[in-house]
């Protein structure tokens, strides 16, 4: 059996006492948390800023000549402007708060596609999506006659440059890839693809809501033209994520929904549409997860990147040798450039019987298809098991796992 | 957390070595279920002679407790008449999802699945093939889903 070297330790010990989720136990064992690919947990500060929202600043925002919306507002637009630093962003109007990843691609989709796109149109996608990211463009396809076309992933779960670029062609108005899989942690060579799609004419959306915790983003570098992602899986919480858009694209497009604060005048005859990023929010917004979200970039911000991404790496891959080295299980999604995600099956049990066993040890994976069905379907199973991690995992969490696995086994024989 | 009390011999057996796993010929009622949280598939196909099954079976892809409780199901209810087969799945579901009583007696070897209960996630692994034996005495075709 392979003995996997441990990795420096970022001071993870300490910052474990700032998620307060991890002070207890499960079915009499301590938590082992490592299904962050689905929701991370929550440090102490994020929590206490959002209720500090609702306890001191609880007012509407953008509205009254109140104290309490002056602050609240001040707060909310501050948050706006961490999320613009976060994805270095040029300016404030190219954030728009939505409701997470999801949201964003469907105001994407239905704001610019139904406005552009025409029968004989393409949308490129690729095969590694979250439903969230094929759903919304099968939408608008059906409206428009766009056609969708995927580019195919590889065995190991990449997608190559080169078959992305086979399949752009003048026809191509829109690629929505994104940067890594949920399924399976691979990274995609999104700059490369940007590059390329825009060659070509196309736009380029990049759904990141797996990345934001473990990839530092750049839109400006990445030069894409919409960047998606969500609050909740950067230790913010849920209910709260961004859309960034370059306010040339933005400034094209109709407003997504219809109501307050996304005008500047209304009569019955006509309404005015307020500038950006306002025109995107209409209605009372998600307040304090955008201030809680802010805050989450704030927590996260305040470790080296460089140093949350070697601890992932090495935690990464030290589970991926001790799950390599466990007769009878097998990791799905082995692409070189992958982060955070372990994806596995094990020839004694189903996942979902593996999911609960592991989970009776304290031990919280995610299983199933992961809305990533066409993944599952590449690789022929209907579920796979997951442990995903965040920056509050350890090596130990994976031997927690393991010793888990063979219980597992112990029962199934 | 006993898992042998989810767990047991009988449910493992049967989860490996599922019984009845064949797609009987003649059959006049088929249904297709399926779990969307887990992927669970299964094809159930049964020969009604009047009120009485005569024969059950499936195929069908899934976990342990999906497996085993469709397979222990068929044994069950071969022979039985739809009647019985019915009273059979509401006192199954009764146990479960912790509603029954303490009336497991009478469900002979499915009694095996009153673990289930202190895993609420499972219920639905569990009454997957009995949601589909419905389906397939009373709706003719199509497909049954545990959403």
């Amino acid at each position: 059996m392979v003995t996997p070297v441990r990795p420096e330790a970022l001071d993870v010990g300490r910052l474990r006492g700032d998620f307060p989720a991890l002070r207890q136990e499960v079915h009499g064992k301590p938590l082992v948390y490592l299904d962050s690919a689905a929701t991370s947990l929550k440090p102490q500060s994020v929590i206490d800023t959002v209720a500090d929202v609702y306890a001191r600043d609880c007012a509407n925002i953008h509205r009254a000549v109140h104290l309490l919306s002056q602050r609240a507002t001040a707060r909310y637009e501050q948050a706006r402007d961490k999320v613009r630093r976060f994805v270095n962003a040029a300016r404030k109007t190219e954030i728009i708060f939505t409701r997470g990843t999801t949201e964003a691609i469907n105001l994407v989709a239905q704001s610019w596609g139904r406005t552009h796109l025409r029968e004989g149109d393409e949308v490129l996608i690729t095969e590694l999506e979250h439903h969230s990211n094929i759903v919304p463009w099968q939408i608008v396809c059906q409206q428009t006659g766009a056609k969708l076309v995927v580019v195919p992933m590889t065995d190991q779960g990449q997608v190559f440059v080169e078959d992305f670029e086979r399949k752009l062609c003048d026809r191509t108005k829109l690629a929505a890839i994104s940067h890594v899989s949920n399924a399976l942690g691979t990274i995609l060579p999104v700059q490369a693809m940007t590059r390329l799609a825009h060659q070509r004419g196309a736009l380029v959306l990049i759904d990141g809501a797996q990345a934001v915790p473990h990839v530092t983003v750049d839109v400006q570098a990445l030069d894409c033209d919409f960047y998606a992602f969500s609050g909740h899986k950067l230790y913010g919480p849920t209910g709260i994520g961004a859309l960034y858009g370059k306010e040339r694209l933005l400034d094209g497009m109709p407003p997504y929904h219809g109501g307050g604060d996304m005008i500047r005048s209304v009569s019955f005859e006509e309404t005015i549409y307020n500038d950006l990023p306002y025109k995107f929010e209409a209605g009372t917004p998600n307040i304090a997860g955008a201030i809680g979200l802010g805050e989450a970039i704030d927590y996260f911000g305040s470790f080296e990147p460089e140093a949350v991404h070697r601890h992932e790496a090495a935690v990464l891959r030290y589970g991926t040798e001790a799950l390599e080295s466990i007769p009878g299980v097998r990791l799905v999604g082995t692409a070189p450039d992958k982060t955070a995600v372990l994806s596995f099956l094990m020839e004694a049990a189903h996942p979902h019987d593996v999911g609960t066993i592991v989970d009776a040890e304290g031990v919280a994976i995610r299983t199933g298809h992961h809305c990533a069905q066409p993944v599952m379907e590449h690789f022929g199973v209907a579920a796979t098991a997951r442990a995903s991690l965040g920056i509050y995992n350890t090596t130990e969490d994976i031997d927690a796992l393991v010793r888990a696995l063979h219980k597992v086994k112990e029962l199934f024989g | 957390m006993d898992l042998r009390e989810l767990y047991q011999e009988v449910i493992l057996d049967h989860g490996k070595n599922p019984r009845n796993h064949r797609l009987p010929e003649p059959y006049n009622r088929e249904g297709r279920g399926y779990n969307p949280l887990c992927g669970d598939k299964i094809t159930l196909r049964l020969q009604l002679d009047g009120e009485k099954i005569t024969d059950v079976g499936f195929i069908g892809q899934g976990c342990a407790i999906s497996q085993a409780s469709c397979s222990t199901m068929t044994e069950a209810i071969k022979g039985k008449t739809v009647r019985e087969a019915e009273a059979l799945f509401e006192k199954f579901h009764a146990m479960v999802t912790g509603e029954g009583g303490d009336d497991v007696e009478s469900l002979g070897k499915l009694a095996v699945f009153a673990g289930v209960r202190e895993f609420p996630m499972r219920v639905k692994c569990a009454t997957l093939g009995w949601h589909t034996l419905n389906q397939a005495l009373h709706r003719g075709s199509g497909q049954v889903t545990t959403e």
